[in-house]
This record gives C-alpha cells, structure tokens and sequence, in this order.
C-alpha cells in the first residue's frame, strides 16, 4: 500500500529523486551532458508542478504537523518550480560559451527547488530550518559557480559567510522558542504565545528567528550581502536568487508570522514595519549612485520585498493574499529584467553590466529596449502598467488593516525610487547610442522576455480575478 | 443607447493607430497619426451630437467586469464630453503641428501622441475610480517620453521634473482612493459622488486629493514643474500638456472634490481662494518679465488656471460653469498661441523674444491669427475667455467681494503682458534682418490655426452650445454642494458657522 504522504509529497518526491538521477547523469556525462541534464531538469520542475493539480497536494498536515500540503504551499511551488526553469532555460544559453561549464548548474537549481518547496509547506521550525538550509547550501555553490572568476568565488564566499552567520541567528532563536514552548511546531507555538502575555526568553526568541528571516529575505537591516552577491554571481544565478527564493522566504516568513506567532502579531509587527519602511527606503535611495545593472537591480529587490512586507503587517487573510500577489508580479517583473540583464553583451559576446551601456538602445534595438522600459516602469510601479496592481494591493490591504500612515509612508517611498528606474529610461531613450549589443541568437529567451513583458503590460489587468481568487484561497489556508 | 461602444472605441481607436506606426515609416506614420487622430474626432463629434442634455446624467455607459472588482466602466456626462471633444479636436493640430518640425523618430513619437490620447480619453470616460487612476497616471508616460526625447537643451531635467512632480501628487490621492473605496464599497466614481464621508474623512481626502490636482492643474506654489515642460517640451507637446492634461486637474476638482467631498472643500474655500489670489498676482508678474516667449504663456496658463479655481470654489453656478468655459477657452487659446510660438520658432529657431519685431510687415497672416488669439487670452467679449473669465469672476463675487477684487487684477495684468508680447513680436520696427526675412503662414499652417479662431468665437459668441450639454450636470453638482453652501443672503460669509448651523440641522 502506498502511504498517504507519498500522494501529498509527489512534486518534492519527483524533484528529489529526478534531481539525484540527474546527478549521476551529469558525473558520467560531464560537460556534454550539460543540455540534456538542463532540459530534462526543467522537464522535472514542469512536472512537478502539474503534479501538484489536484486534491493531495493540499490534503492537510503531515508527518504530525511538521509540514503541511496546503493551498499556500502549492501556490508558492507554482510560482517557484516554472521560476526556477526559466533561471535554467536562461543559464544553459548563458554558461554554453563558457568552457567551465557542467551540467551541475541545472542538478543545484533542482536541489534549491525541493529546498523552497520545503520552506513554504514548513509548519514546524526543523522543517523550516531544514528547508532553509537545504536551499541555502544549494544557493552558495550557485553564487560561486565560475569558480576562476574572482567576484563570482567572493560572492560565494561572502553569501556563505553571512549566510551561516544568519543561520546561527535563527538556530538560536529556534532553540530560544523551542526552549520556552516545549515544542517544534508552528500550531504548538502559536498555543504557547496565546496562553498570555508572552515571556521575554519567547519575544528573544521572536526577534531572532525574524532576524534570520529578514537575512534571507534581504529586508534592511539584514540587506548588506544583496548588492555584493547579486552584482558577483553570474547573471542568471543572480535572477534566480533574486526569484525563486526570494519568494519562498517571503512565504516562508509569512507563514511563520501568521500561523506561529499569530497571536503574537503586536509583538512581531513592529519590527516588520521597520523592516518594510527601511528596506522600500534603502532600496531607493541606495540605488541612486549604481552604475552596475545588477547591483541596480540588487536595491530594487531590497526596495520591492519592503512593500511585500507591508502586506505582511495588514496580516489577516487580506494581508497574506496580498502578500502572495505581490510575490508573484515581482518574481515576473524580476525575471523580465534579468533576462533582458543577460542579453546585454557587446559585439564578442561578452556580458556587459555598466548601465551606460545601454545609451539608445532605443533606437539600435527598439523591441528590446521596449521590453526593458516595461520591466522598470512596472517595477516602479506606474500605471497602467501591471506592475502598478499589486502595490495598490499592498496598501489596500494595509488601509483596510487601518495602517494608512504606513501606506502614505510606503508610497512616498515609491516615488523617491520611481526615481532610478526612470534614470534607465532615460538612458535607453534619451541619451545617444552607445557602441550597439550583440544580436543574440537565442530565441526562448526573446519568447521568455515576451511573454514576461506581455504579463505586466496592461494585458496583464485582466489576469487580476484569476491570481485574487488563487491567493484568496491560498491566504486562506493559512487561517 | 446606440450600441456602439463610443467611449472604448475613442480609447481603442488611438491605441491600434499607436501601436501600427511602430511598424512604418516616417511618412506613414504621420498619416497614420493624422487619420486616427481624425477618426476619434469624428467619434467625439458623433458622440456630442448623440448626447441628450435632458437625458440621464451618465450616457454612453459600457460596464464590463474585469475581475477583483475592477470594472472597465466608461460613462461621460456633459462635462466630461465637452473636455473629449476639445481633446479629440486638438489632436490632429498636434500631429499636424509635428508634420514638419519632427524629423527624427517620428513613428516613435506619433505612437506616443496616440497612445496619450487614448489615456486621456479614458480618464475623461472612467467611471471606476481605480481606472481612472490607471489613465490618469498612465498618461505620465508618454508625456515624460516626448519632453525627453524630442524636447530642447534642458529636455532631462524637465521631463523628470515633470514626471516625479506629479507622479509624487498623484500617489499621495491613491492612498485616499484606497481609503474611500475601502469605507464605501464600490469602487465605482458615480456611486461615490453620492456618498457621505464623515467630515473628518473628508478633510484627509480633499488634501490628498489636492495635492494630486493642485500640481496637474498646476496651482502655485507647485506650478513650477510647468514653465520648464512648457519650455523644453515640442511644441505640439506644450500645445497637449496645456490644452488637455492641465484640464485634467480641473477636471479632477468637478468630478471628485467637490462632489465627493463637499465638506471638506468648504473647509478648504479660503486656503483655495488665497492660494488662486497669490497665483493670478505673483505668476501674472512673473509672466511680465519673461523674455522667453514660451514661458510667458506658460506662466499665463498657471494665471488662467487660477480662475478655474476661483470659479470652482465660489461654488455656484456662474462660478462652476464659467470655469469649464476657462478650461476649455484656455486649451484653445493656449494651444493656439504655442501653436503661434512654434510657428515663429520653426523658422527661426529661438524663443527670444527680442529676436523678432514688427512680424506684421512680413507675415501678416500670421500677426492677424495672433492678434485674435492674443485678444482672447486677454479675455476680450466675443472671443471665449470672455465668456469663461467674466461667469467665474461673477461667481466669485457671490462669494467673496475680496477674492474677486483680486482675481480681476489678473484680468488686468493679463491685458498688460500679452499686448506687451504682442507688440514686441509683430509691431515696431524690424530690428532684425532674419526675423523681417520670414515668409508668412504656409496652407498647413493656416489649417492648424484658423479652426481654433473659428472655435474661439463660436465659444465667444455663442456659448450656450458649450453650457448646454453641461447645464444639468452643473445643477446636480450644486444640489448636492447646497448642504454646505451657505444660503442666499449670506453669501458673503463663507465659513464654519453656516456650516455647522447646517450640520446642527440635518442631525
């Protein structure tokens, strides 16, 4: 007979055991093996995720509550797996002129992929860290993946170091609150912070767990590593970094917040207000001076997790609902830019990162340029692009929770870093052209960043009753 | 109605001529720009026809659900169609003003006209508050592009400045549309013209609302994004940022502060009446000394604008109806003169205005279209600002002798700079060889300029065909002001105790 779990758990199971075949394809195969093992590996993702239509996938807890398959984990593994195929559909183009590259690239992403997935049905604080770090560990090897080159091997390093440390944080946190409540998971917490006031050895506990998340979710003032990393990694690792897991740790957090220390809501909601208003903040204002595309793109990623964050302090369903839709819209706009990032190569085909490099490239390359222009203004958030919707569900949720301050706050924020996005504009549009980008031949990658463009183009507006109503249902699942 | 679904095909119409001239020629897309821009005046036309003054206050309604609430929920009434008809008319003067002075990018730059057009037209249509935000703001876009892009020395600096000034305004009214929908439930713009917001409320949301309309309008002191648009922008981009988008300020303060919040506009009556005094004064002055012919005008439109203001606020019907007639004799006369600008500076390229003198000896064409227009910004009878200036000072004199007293200056100041313009550019002796070498008017320019004369005294002469469809719509907008308007003979005190002798009464 096969056991119940096994129904529930077939997108990780698929992951697990597909990516460990695809390990021992890539060691006997080596470098020739690197497009078979990329395409079979998206296969993978793209069946795991049509294995989570259905009723196991969200059949309830597991496994005595340490994880659970319900409607927001599969939600979030819908957005995750199709994000982590496109970072390897966009990686096999980008490593293919690269003479280190194996086939190891698509096996990490796979790895990293049962890692979130793991996250965001995490509903006991092992499950959670294992998760973590299962991810983590698969992400650090991703950020140092061109070994020789030196920013690549200190971007490995320097995630790895402040990583670990941000893990200690957690662990200890962990360890605080298991230490206080006598339990693991996020129904038994949850109990233990209702029974009252809440003693400070839990509220140490609290802030040490949410300090760890904030690292991995790379909210100010845990933010330092993001521009490094991002500008260090290569290209289609830092769009994945800046997707995929970005997403499960905002999840991952939600669910941490409003399912364990939900009745400690008081407790946790100012530091997530903080966290939210300095991060929208930094991310504008730090992201004047760059002159490097990626780590441009880094502050961006700092400044749009603060405004998911704000729906995290609205919390409730709307709250949550909220949050998954901005998740979602971000992770489209995010891959968009970075796909457009990575077709940034000058006449030898090398990567180019200066922003100035992109001077008129309105007129050299009116589509791709098109493309970009679409990407920054919906990640600034102006209508009638997409991109616009899901802060305007933000602050709806944060203005019905009666938190209009934050939401006038969180805005202004918004219009201090229109700034930036708006300077690509100009770059693009205004200035002369520079010396003009190769033509690149890879067109799934054109067909990616059309399909992303058409999705937060005003199109995009009438995909908004579908995503409500999904991340009603998946927000509610929490409650 | 019809059947036809006007309101979506004036959006739409635009937007596929847009999205086509992307895919031809220069010479094409010019075409392309002029025949759409022509079929949506067509459509608008048809549209002004068809409505029936006496008929319901919302014609032409379309409703479809888009999903989450959102409704893509057209519906005009006089007001509105009256602001779509001078769009849809300045439009093909736009593109005809661009004929010959855009040369480079130009499929580029007729996509943008075109797409700002259907933006504008949806903001005018909307009747769901979120997408009229979505128009609203969207119209940013191809605005920022066409200063940055096609404009003068400064182009950068303007087209930011223009861009995060009012994008800055505009959010500050999102988190109050977010508010108001939260309170009343319905999203939907005709149903919340209806609604009572507590008085508290109102107050937040007349200022979050000001600070979007107060800078598209613009209002002094945050007018000055405007005098560098003006100035770096093409001119068929001066003629549509002062012909239209400045309208959409106004518009705003019709369609949303007034009716939405009644309370909390009284409130607010002296700080608008104060702020619209400082403007006619301080920006008719500053328009005096200016030696750049542009932004003269545009300093004049910020003084023009003030009336709407004064109008709108005195909160009557004189008042209410004569500053329509402003905004719509403004975006003729406006447009007119930047077009009369734009004409000179094709041929000799500055802006200077003691580069030019006594134009009327070598194009008196020119000097004739320009006389008429000039006489009109002025406010003299049977051109349309007459019509607009006097009903609103009359209205405001009903409200307060002394705002009145102030805005009359304006009149007077305006006279002062603009017969001053005038006499520099075409009287007195040619000072300047290249400026007396100039020919006069070639066909298409007298094509962009002589229907607007036409249309000046039309509204001039005869302007009942502009009051008429609006007539109702003005009427319904008083009865719902008439609870905090203070009544009859009292009108010269605006202030808390009529109000709360009001309140005491209804509660």
């Amino acid at each position: 007979m096969i056991p119940r779990f096994t129904a529930a758990l077939l997108p990780e199971l698929i992951l697990s055991v597909g990516g460990t075949i695809l390990m021992l394809v890539a060691a006997f195969a080596g470098r020739r093996g690197s497009g078979v093992t990329s395409w079979l590996a998206v296969l993978l993702l793209l069946v795991a995720t049509a294995a989570l239509v259905g009723a196991p996938s969200h059949s309830g807890p597991l496994f005595d509550g340490f994880i659970s398959a319900d409607l927001f984990a599969s939600f979030g593994k819908a957005l995750m797996f199709p994000a982590a195929a496109v970072a390897i559909i966009a990686g096999h183009g980008w490593f293919e002129s690269d003479h280190e590259h194996s086939s190891e690239y698509a096996v990490l992403i796979v790895f990293a992929a049962v890692g979130m997935s793991v996250m965001v049905s995490a509903t006991s604080l092992v499950a959670l860290y294992v998760g973590l770090e299962l991810n983590s560990l698969a992400s650090y090897v991703l950020a140092s993946y061109r070994r020789t080159d030196e920013r690549s091997a200190e971007a490995g390093l320097k995630y790895f170091v402040l990583g670990a440390l941000a893990s200690g944080i957690l662990l200890y946190g962990i360890s605080l609150l298991y230490g206080f409540t006598g339990t693991m998971t996020f129904k038994g917490i949850a109990a233990a912070f209702a029974r009252g006031t809440p003693s400070l050895g839990l509220l140490f506990g609290l802030v040490f767990v949410l300090a760890g998340l904030a690292f991995k979710v790379s909210a100010v003032p845990f933010h330092m590593w993001t521009p490094d990393v991002y500008e260090g990694a290569p290209t289609p690792v830092t769009m994945f970094f800046g997707t995929a897991p970005k997403a499960a740790a905002v999840l991952l957090a939600t669910r941490l917040c409003l399912e364990g220390l939900g009745p400690a809501t008081e407790a946790w909601r100012q530091i997530v207000i903080f966290a939210a208003l300095a991060s929208i903040f930094l991310g504008a204002i730090a992201a004047y001076g760059q002159t490097n595309i990626k780590r441009l793109l880094a502050y961006s990623s700092i400044n749009n997790v603060g405004f998911a964050l704000i729906g995290l302090v609205a919390a409730g369903p709307r709250g949550a609902a909220a949050v998954l839709f901005y998740m979602v819209i971000y992770v489209v706009m995010t891959l968009g830019a970075f796909l457009c990032v990575m077709w940034m190569r000058d006449s030898e085909g090398r990567p180019v990162e200066s922003i100035a490099s992109l001077s008129g490239l309105a007129q050299t390359r009116p589509a791709f340029a098109a493309a970009f222009a679409i990407f920054m203004f919906s990640l600034a958030g102006v209508p009638p692009l997409f991109g616009f919707w899901p802060k305007l569900v933000v602050f709806q949720a944060a203005i019905a929770s009666g938190y209009v301050a934050l939401a006038v706050a969180g805005i202004v924020g918004a219009v201090v870093g229109a700034y930036y996005y708006l300077k690509i504009v100009k770059v693009m549009y205004m200035d002369e052209p520079a010396e003009p980008y190769a033509r690149p031949r890879e067109p799934i990658q054109g067909l990616l960043i059309l399909v992303m463009a058409l999705i937060v183009s005003p199109i995009g507006y009438l995909l908004i009753g579908v995503l409500g109503s999904l991340t009603s249902q998946a927000a509610g699942s929490l409650f | 109605m019809t059947g036809i679904p006007l309101l979506s095909l004036l959006i739409i119409v635009p937007l596929v001529a847009g999205v086509l001239c992307l895919f031809v020629k220069a010479e094409g897309a010019r075409w392309l720009a002029l025949i759409g821009t022509l079929i949506d005046l067509a459509i608008s036309i048809y549209a002004w026809v068809q409505y029936n003054p006496d008929g319901p206050q919302w014609q032409f309604v379309e409703k479809y659900p888009i999903g989450g609430g959102v409704n893509w929920a057209l519906g005009i009434d006089g007001i509105a169609l009256l602001l779509i008809v001078l769009t849809a008319f300045l439009m093909p003067i736009c593109i005809g003003a661009s004929w010959r002075s855009i040369t480079k990018r130009v499929p580029e730059y007729m996509a943008y006209f075109l797409l700002m057009e259907a933006l504008i037209m949806g903001s005018f249509s909307a009747q769901d508050l979120f997408l009229f935000y979505i128009f609203f703001e969207g119209g940013l876009i191809p605005m920022y592009l066409i200063i940055g892009i096609w404009g003068g020395a400064e182009r950068i600096k303007a087209s930011y400045k223009f861009f995060l000034y009012t994008f800055f305004g505009s959010v500050l009214m999102l988190i109050a549309m977010i508010y108001m929908v939260n309170a009343a439930g319905t999203s939907s713009i005709p149903a919340l013209m209806a609604y009572d917001f507590s008085s508290t409320a109102q107050q937040w949301l007349f200022l979050a609302f000001l600070a979007s309309f107060a800078v598209k309008l613009p209002m002094w002191p945050v007018h000055t994004w405007l005098p560098d648009a003006h100035v770096q922008a093409p001119t068929a981009g001066s003629v549509i940022l002062a012909g239209v988008l400045l309208k959409l300020g106004g518009y705003g303060f019709i369609r949303f502060s007034l009716p939405m919040f009644p309370d909390g506009s009284l409130e607010f009556v002296p700080l608008m009446f104060v702020l619209s005094g400082v403007a006619v004064v301080y920006t008719s002055l500053v328009a005096l000394v200016q030696r750049d012919m542009k932004k003269l005008i545009a300093y004049s439109s910020v003084a023009h604008m003030a009336f709407v203001t004064f109008g709108l606020f005195a909160m009557n019907r004189q008042g209410i109806e004569g500053a329509m007639l402003v905004m719509l004799g403004h975006g003729l006369v406006s447009g007119a003169l930047f077009l009369c600008v734009g004409v000179v500076y094709d041929r000799l390229h500055t802006r200077e205005i003691d580069r030019y003198g006594g134009l009327s000896d070598n194009m008196p064409g020119y000097a004739l279209l320009f006389m008429i227009f000039t006489m009109a910004s002025v406010g003299l009878p049977a051109t349309s600002n007459f019509v607009g200036e006097f009903l609103s000072l009359v209205g405001t004199y009903q409200a307060s002798s002394w705002a009145a007293i102030v805005a009359t200056t304006g009149i007077i100041l305006g006279a002062a700079y603009m017969l001053w313009l005038y006499w520099r550019i075409c009287f007195g002796t040619q000072r300047n060889a290249d400026a007396a070498a100039m020919p006069d008017l070639s066909l298409r320019e007298w094509w962009l300029l002589a229907p607007i004369a036409a249309a000046v005294f039309w509204m001039g002469i005869y302007p009942e065909s502009f009051i008429r469809p609006m007539r109702n719509d003005v009427g319904r907008l008083l009865t719902r002001l008439e609870r905090v308007t203070p009544a009859g003979d009292s009108k010269l005190t605006l202030g808390r105790g009529a109000m709360n002798m009001d309140m005491g009464a209804r509660h």
